[in-house]
């Protein structure tokens, strides 16, 4: 009884209509970082472009110095980088000996993980600060990728547990009677066939660092190391209604996670709202 | 014909337990195979422990102290605690902080379920809205932050808008105003969040069978009876993550309000993570920080503590 009638197509075109009002911003985004420095101040911000000026997007890519955009990206996608790998790594084994043994121990670690992925990460901040400054890992990359595993190796593990119960040992054992040693049959039987579990960690883990700001800020603050949001909020801190080359580096921090986003949009979805429902 | 009964054929023979060649029945709990070596959990065990539980409990231990990051220390009890409740600044940040949480939570829901009940059934375009709607949710709090700081410019589009319509009386210096400025956040932090509440109630609703909704229609219900009786029933547990992982969320808003007012003008826009962020780290205040911090988290607990109740009652009300 529920067809698509008249009424449905008014439904429609009355979403759309407010959908496209509710990404209007977008519009302003785009067309503000295509104007020239005087258009910027003269035009109306919905007005499009008289020519299309592509000299915000030259200026920006092209600053140098400690906060040059180009190397904040490049730190950013290091970061990143390192810190999806090394989750993917630790958080599957150990989540494959929690998961599979039976012991009482490895009960108990999956408790620890549990708790801490409830446990609220703010009171925390300061003595991680203080104990990385001590041992040199604050204001590099390395120390950052290190402070990212442990922050979100809970919810690493939690998705790989998850995962790694639902899939039968039989796939392991078939791997070992062939002759595998346990190393083996983890990395070239198991893991494969944990693809959608890595997918997930690695798109919820990539999220979070990419566009996080507040840790970077902290444990990067600085230093010549910066990460494109702290690089980012710098450069427009000593930028006044330069709108344009704002836009500018803010489109340019949106392209990356946008691409991934418009490549695996149902991924995307299905990962963040199950991945934080954990 | 005759029957010839070996004896031997007939007597039993039992095999003493030490004589037995069987191997003996393998312990249940002792797997065919060994998983992986168990020193594979250590890195992440020690990892977890250091980063969650000996960092938390240090910076609990911290907000009792006057520690300054150098030098010495005192533990001068609950004097950080007495300090927040008594400072009229920071009880505005605890306000602000529970406005911007509870705010985000409760617009976000109800635009978030207008859209996936829009969008629910019958689009022809349903999918394609859905990306659109849940785009924003992806993308760096601080870069949407400063689309629209750009919006709520004197000089920018949400004053020309009003111009427009000819409501120049209602045109304000947005973020520079001492009660608008935190209505400002909070619709930047709705706008990107609509979406994402909107994905968990699209997956709830496709849990209610069309055949319910139909012969409720069919009996006469109307669309708001059948909202009522039919769908919100069903949609109980969607609603129950939404709004308490909103509130976990909606508590910790930091980059927003860091870009567009940095908790100005004069601290009214100022929230507990802002305050955390400045006491200790800008003035290097360790100690009264992390009492913040404590403050924070404590709010953040009950809540999270919540949800896990209500969650796990969603999991039993599944299971039977």
């Amino acid at each position: 009884m529920f067809r698509y009638t008249k009424a449905t197509a008014v439904r429609e075109v009355i979403v759309w209509i407010i959908t496209l009002a509710m990404l209007l911003p977008f519009y302003i985004l785009i067309v503000t970082s295509l104007k020239s420095d005087e258009e910027t101040l003269t035009t109306s911000a919905v007005a499009p472009p008289s020519s299309l000026d592509f000299s915000a997007f030259v200026e920006v890519l092209t600053t140098t110095g400690r906060n040059s955009i180009p190397m904040s990206i490049l730190n950013s996608v290091i970061i990143t980088a390192g810190s999806i790998f090394g989750l993917v790594l630790l958080g599957s084994v150990a989540a494959y000996v929690i998961a599979r043994r039976t012991r009482r121990w490895t009960t108990i670690t999956f408790y620890l993980v549990l708790i801490a992925i409830i446990l609220p990460a703010q009171l925390g901040t300061v003595p991680l600060y203080i104990g990385a400054r001590s041992v040199g890992l604050t204001g590099n990359a390395i120390g950052m990728i290190l402070l990212w595993i442990g922050i979100l190796l809970p919810l690493s593990v939690f998705l790989y547990a998850s995962f790694f119960r639902g899939l039968s040992t039989e796939y392991e054992e078939a791997a070992v009677i062939d002759g595998a040693t346990p190393t083996q049959a983890f990395f070239r039987v198991v893991l494969p066939l944990m693809a959608p579990a890595t997918g997930t960690v690695a798109i919820l883990a990539g999220l979070i660092v990419w566009n996080d700001f507040f840790n970077s800020l902290i444990f990067l603050g600085g230093s010549t190391t910066q990460t494109l949001p702290v690089a980012m909020y710098t450069y427009v801190g000593g930028l006044v209604s330069a709108w344009n080359k704002i836009f500018a580096v803010v489109i340019i921090s949106m392209i990356p996670i946008l691409a991934f986003y418009m490549f695996a949009q149902k991924r995307f979805i299905q990962g963040f709202a199950g991945g934080l429902k954990g | 014909m005759t029957v010839t009964i070996d004896e031997n054929s007939t007597r039993t023979l039992t095999v003493p337990p030490r004589a037995r060649r069987t191997p003996p029945a393998r312990d249940r709990r002792k797997p065919l195979i060994t998983y992986g070596h168990w020193w594979w959990a250590l890195p992440a065990i020690v990892l977890v422990i250091g980063v969650h539980y000996v960092a938390t409990l240090t910076g609990g231990f911290f907000a009792f102290t006057n520690w300054t990051g150098l030098g010495d220390w005192e533990f001068i009890g609950l004097d950080n605690f007495v300090r927040i409740f008594n400072d009229p600044q920071l009880l505005g940040a605890v306000w602000n902080t529970l406005f911007l949480a509870f705010g985000s939570v409760i617009l976000t829901n109800i635009f978030g379920l207008l859209f996936a009940l829009a969008i629910n059934r019958m689009l022809k375009t349903r999918y394609i809205l859905r990306t659109l709607i849940f785009m924003p949710v992806v993308l760096s709090p601080l870069a949407v932050a400063y689309v629209w700081k750009f919006i709520f410019q004197f000089n920018g589009p949400l004053n020309g808008f009003l111009g427009l319509l000819g409501l120049e009386d209602l045109q304000k210096v947005w973020l520079a105003d001492p009660t608008w400025s935190i209505w400002a956040i909070l619709i930047t932090v709705v706008w990107q969040q609509t979406g994402f509440v909107m994905v968990i109630y699209l997956a709830g609703l496709a849990s209610v069978p069309v055949e319910v909704e139909e012969a409720a229609a069919l009996d006469g219900a109307g669309i708001w009876g059948r909202f009522w009786n039919v769908t919100v029933p069903a949609i109980r547990p969607s609603i129950a993550i939404a709004t308490t992982l909103g509130i976990i969320q909606g508590l910790r808003i930091f980059d927003q309000i860091l870009a567009l007012t940095g908790g100005g003008p004069a601290g009214a826009t100022e929230t507990l993570a802002t305050e955390v962020y400045k006491q200790a780290f800008s003035l290097g205040q360790f100690g009264f920080g992390s009492a913040l911090a404590l403050v924070l988290t404590i709010i953040i607990l009950a809540f999270a503590i919540l949800q896990h109740y209500v969650t796990r009652d969603r999991d039993a009300a599944g299971r039977a």
